[in-house]
């Protein structure tokens, strides 16, 4: 009788490694998901009044039409489903969103330091919604935001655009000079219109804020990241083109100036729809792409699900650390981005690469 | 594949960079493309390329037409010309596996290409053992050699299954064995055994380079096609001089057979005329 060999599929040092490496993304992308849920859930419990998560769980199958919503008190189903679940997944669908435009905006205009923020869209964004807001202009509020951001965009790439060439130093520059006019006109504009809390009001739009929050928000932000996101991750080749810069991302049959348009105008889209619930919460897009990459590589197949997932983790923690730790006062949660978001600019700034970016 | 250039001209904001070039470049051959600086050698690779439309005249690539708004679609060009352009470096640290995966991009589909399969990693791990790096699958862009780039940017070419590599001064930046070592693999890829069919158009500076590795040189000079055919028929000293304003001798490889570019010996080139024409870097800068 013939021995049969069993003969394995064989494979080379360098397939499996490659498989090994999906492995692991898989990996933190489902850890980071649990995470993200865990976390969710946590931040509802936090708060002035006492919510269990078992109260959570009770009060979402309640309105979800699910068997085990008897036994919440009709008071923290109030607080949960309409106060604190609004704002926890209005702040998830922000920080997934800035994190992902920035992504976007450092892939095609291969600038690390590109970000809705430094950038001025989201300056931008937030005068369009105060006009539409304090005028009485009849716009919806997001496509207000959406106009500013996309102005902003323009006039940021205008100005640093010498020549042909766009480069990281005078991009930031330019974004920095429109920022600062964005947030100007938004406070003059506040100031003008003066009625109630105006400091309060200019530090909402201009630091971020997701006191506001309702279910409203959580359907503008949510659709825009839901509708736009997908269009966004659907493009990952075409922002994988843009690595080696334009002419290799045209040698490789991409239309340049179009797709980076249209990812372009995606990004005020999304900006956007997330300053007209949030305002300008700045650095998220900036720090979030720089850490996933160290997780997922470069790659935006991989890079573009695990922002948006750490991305939103990240927002809510910010915003829940930012309404308890002078409770019952209520810190605008560009504050807490920015304490994390700065060091990591620093460090982004004094790499080894930032000789090439001048 | 064959390259047909056809009365080709380019201007810049009225800067004329090409002026009538028409030559013929057929199957599997090593064409070198030579001249100064600004001559119009990167133009005319990306014309070639269909990354640029000339103003008058065409480019035909196995007969059809290449360059904006007729003839082959970006993506179609793209999945029968690869181009390795200058001094390319990734915005991001990629792997070499990442890098030759770009390659790919002209394959996958449009809509859902993003999801692209282990068909593209299996044309991608193929194209690295044809330039012999498959080793360097995991290894990150900035650990590389400027050689080994060099390896990783021809494997990403192949990966897009071309039929017409063109490359741009690929000895940039490189040590002699790796010139000699890429312009060696280039040559296999076009002759070898593979029989891929593949052609290949590289601009060059070093002439007697050229004349080792190619079968045919383009001479180049401010725009214009001065001379065209084997290494032997270009590189003369008559022509040298003319193009590159050098006091130079030609003589036969002892060993090879092509011809040897020997430059005056130093003591001789003052005596030389300087190259007419200063506004030759203009040109160079207009086209960047």
């Amino acid at each position: 009788m013939d021995r049969v060999e069993l003969q394995q599929p064989e494979r080379t040092a360098a397939q499996s490694r490659r498989v090994a490496g999906r492995a692991r993304y898989l990996g933190w992308l489902a850890l980071s998901v649990l995470a993200l849920v865990l976390t969710a859930g946590l931040a509802v419990t936090i708060g002035p009044a006492d919510v269990s998560l078992t109260d959570v769980a009770a009060s979402l199958a309640g309105h979800l039409g699910l068997p085990g919503a008897a036994g919440v008190a009709p008071l923290t189903d109030s607080i949960v489903w309409q106060l604190r679940l609004p704002r926890v997944l209005t702040a998830a669908a922000v920080g997934a969103g800035l994190a992902l435009c920035g992504a976007v905006m450092q892939s095609v205009t291969r600038n690390p330091l590109a970000d809705p923020y430094l950038l001025g869209l989201s300056s931008g964004a937030s005068l369009g919604a105060v006009c539409v807001i304090v005028l009485g202009v009849a716009v919806a509020l997001p496509a207000a935001a959406f106009l500013g951001a996309l102005a902003a965009l323009v006039a940021t790439l205008s100005i640093a655009r010498v020549g042909n060439t766009i480069t990281p130093g005078r991009a930031v520059l330019s974004g920095l000079a429109i920022a600062q006019l964005g947030a100007a006109g938004t406070s003059f504009i506040i100031f003008w219109a003066a009625k109630g809390d105006s400091y309060r009001e200019i530090l909402n739009w201009l630091l971020g804020s997701l006191a506001g929050s309702s279910w409203s928000s959580v359907v503008i932000s949510g659709t825009a990241l839901v509708v736009v996101g997908a269009g966004i991750v659907l493009s990952a080749t075409r922002l994988d083109a843009f690595t080696f810069g334009d002419t290799a991302a045209a040698s490789l049959g991409i239309n340049v100036n179009g797709t980076r348009w249209i990812l372009l105008g995606a990004v005020a889209l999304l900006t956007g729809a997330m300053v007209a619930v949030s305002g300008a919460i700045g650095f998220v897009g900036l720090i979030l792409p720089h850490l996933v990459r160290g997780l997922s590589g470069p790659g935006h197949r991989r890079l573009l699900p695990l922002t948006v997932v750490l991305g939103a983790l990240f927002l809510i923690v910010a915003d829940t650390v930012a309404r308890t730790v002078f409770d019952p006062r209520e810190l605008p949660v560009g504050i807490i981005t920015a304490l994390i978001g700065v060091p990591v600019f620093i460090v982004l700034i004094k790499s080894r690469k930032a000789a090439a970016w001048s | 594949m064959v390259v047909i250039l056809d009365r080709v001209s380019f201007q810049v904001d009225g800067t004329p960079i090409l002026t009538d070039v028409s030559a013929v470049v057929p199957t599997g051959a090593v064409t070198g493309l030579l001249g100064p600086n600004g001559a119009g050698k990167s133009t005319l690779l990306r014309l070639i390329a269909g990354l640029e439309a000339p103003d008058a005249g065409g480019v035909e690539l196995d007969g059809a037409r290449s360059g904006r708004g007729s003839g082959l679609s970006r993506r179609e060009t793209a999945r029968r010309v690869a181009l390795l352009e200058q001094n390319a470096a990734p915005s991001v640290d990629l792997t070499v596996r990442e890098v030759v995966l770009l390659g790919r991009i002209p394959h996958r589909s449009r809509v859902l290409g993003s999801f692209g399969g282990d068909d593209d990693h299996r044309v991608a791990e193929e194209s690295l053992a044809v330039v012999g790096g498959s080793d360097l699958a995991d290894r990150a862009w900035h650990t590389l050699s400027g050689g080994e780039q060099q390896r990783a940017q021809i494997a990403r070419a192949l990966a897009q299954r071309p039929s017409l590599l063109l490359l741009d001064e690929p000895n940039n930046h490189l040590d002699v064995s790796a010139q000699i070592g890429l312009l060696g693999q280039v040559r296999g890829l076009c002759a070898g055994a593979a029989g891929t069919g593949l052609t290949a158009i590289m601009a060059l500076h070093d002439l007697n380079l050229a004349a080792a590795f190619c079968d045919q040189i383009l001479l180049l000079h401010h725009g214009r096609l001065v001379a065209a055919g084997t290494p032997e028929a270009v590189l003369r000293p008559a022509t040298i001089a003319e193009v590159y304003g050098v006091d130079c001798d030609v003589i036969p490889h002892p060993r090879g057979g092509h011809p040897v570019i020997v430059f005056a010996p130093s003591s001789t080139i003052l005596a030389f005329p300087p190259p007419r024409e200063p506004e030759v870097t203009q040109h160079g800068r207009a086209h960047r």
